[in-house]
């Protein structure tokens, strides 16, 4: 499993690093069983502090969608709860890249899609609430 | 420790005549992390290290390094076995071959481990034989690299770490940081090179004429700090958007551009009651966070 992590995106590391994985599990790069690499391994591959990973790790374990087992390492497990959530996003992605498409057959730049969503998510703060 | 924290400094502050070069300086470093240490040339960085290790005397305020007071000389000396540093000129003994310096620093650490050494030893090529004189920089960085990365220490104090070193020696050098890091030890380091440090470092502190103009998690820099880039019908007066979080504002013809450390949101809703034509929200980088922060009034 390949990662990318951009440190000057504006999105903390551990987020970048806990869409990449649920997005290869969406996608089916990463199946059920399926071991992650160790904190260091990663950690030094990807250039980054192993605070980052332990972070993710722990949250994506959080949202049952990884098991970390002592000594062993990070596993994925398709809880029932991840699995309908990993539906749940699915559906959502769809209707996001129909409306990029729609935006991109206006002649909008991506940068500028990009920048419109982050203009909006700004302004119209997310309430709290739990999912 | 106090409060857990492994390096603790309260109001500490260091002068040499009537030059104040460390001011009141809060301290709070977390065990386990990865902190980077920011500052101009002469900030007061390297003073700064030089106080935790007990190495000069405070002129006032105190601190704690391991739980023990850096005032204290005798806790002073048994602190510095308790840590691995690596300072600034990377003071070495100029007469000595590579490997009379790593035999006789080996004599002093009971936490010395000979596979490290050999491992560093391999991976740096140093030249075993060659007397420390006649080092490049690169090299002597490097020497003083191992005989800090050879122990097993509870933390990593380095200064400039990769003074001298090339692109290949940088990457091998974040690696044995992360490595060191992943097995517990806390690392405190200062350093110029701010795209490494965006990587790597879980906290970042910057010193600016010897005070403490930051102390954040790089994560939380990520997530507040915004560039917001505007265009007006007719461009407002400045101070508007001097708000809460607004760190810059400058304009331009109808332009205006306004760094925020946090509240993008309310400079976007600001922007809107002043009927903007285009707003534009953009993540900034550490070094731009950075040059804001130490530019001079």
């Amino acid at each position: 499993m390949f990662f990318k992590i951009e440190p000057t995106s504006g999105q903390p590391l551990y987020l970048q690093l806990m869409q990449q994985i649920r997005h290869a599990v969406e996608s089916g790069a990463l199946r059920e069983g399926e071991q992650l690499p160790g904190i260091r391994t990663l950690a030094q591959e990807l250039v980054v502090s192993p605070n980052t990973i332990a972070k993710a790790y722990s949250e994506l374990e959080h949202e049952g969608l990884l098991e970390l087992r002592q000594g062993s390492g990070a596993f994925i497990s398709l809880s029932r709860r991840a699995r309908s959530l990993s539906n749940h996003i699915q559906a959502a992605t769809r209707s996001v890249s129909d409306l990029v498409e729609q935006l991109r057959e206006r002649d909008f730049r991506d940068e500028e899609i990009r920048r419109m969503f982050e203009a909006v998510l700004l302004h119209q703060p997310e309430m709290t609430r739990k999912r | 420790m106090t409060n857990g924290r492994v390096i603790e400094t309260e109001r500490l502050g260091k002068s040499y005549g009537r030059i104040e070069a460390v001011k009141e300086l809060n301290l709070s470093i977390r065990p386990h992390c990865i902190t980077a240490f920011l500052g101009l040339n002469g900030a007061g960085k390297s003073t700064t290290i030089k106080m935790l290790l007990g190495m000069i005397r405070p002129s006032s305020g105190d601190g704690t390094v391991l739980g023990q007071r850096i005032s204290n000389p005798i806790e002073g000396v048994r602190l510095r076995t308790q840590i691995a540093y690596v300072s600034e000129n990377k003071r070495l003994y100029d007469y000595m071959t590579v490997d009379q310096m790593i035999r006789f620093t080996r004599a002093f650490y009971s936490d010395w481990r000979p596979d490290e050494e050999q491992k560093l030893l391999r991976q740096f090529r140093l030249p075993l034989d060659r007397k420390v004189k006649s080092l490049s920089k690169g090299m002597r960085t490097k020497l003083g690299l191992l005989m800090a990365f050879a122990r097993r220490p509870e933390l990593l104090i380095l200064d400039e770490p990769s003074e001298g070193l090339d692109p290949v020696g940088i990457e091998e050098l974040l690696e044995i940081l992360i490595a060191r890091c992943s097995d517990g030890t806390t690392v405190f380091f200062s350093s110029h090179q701010i795209a490494e440090v965006e990587r790597i470092a879980d906290q970042i502190c910057i010193l600016h004429a010897g005070r403490l103009v930051l102390d954040s998690s790089l994560d939380d820099l990520r997530q507040s700090y915004r560039r917001i880039n505007l265009v007006f019908p007719s461009i407002p007066a400045e101070h508007h958007f001097r708000i809460a979080g607004v760190q810059d504002v400058r304009t331009r013809g109808h332009q205006m551009s306004v760094l925020a450390s946090s509240n993008a949101e309310g400079v976007v809703a600001r922007a809107q009651d002043f009927h903007a034509d285009s707003i534009d929200v953009a993540p900034v980088e550490l070094r731009d966070i950075f040059l804001e922060k130490v530019k001079e009034d």
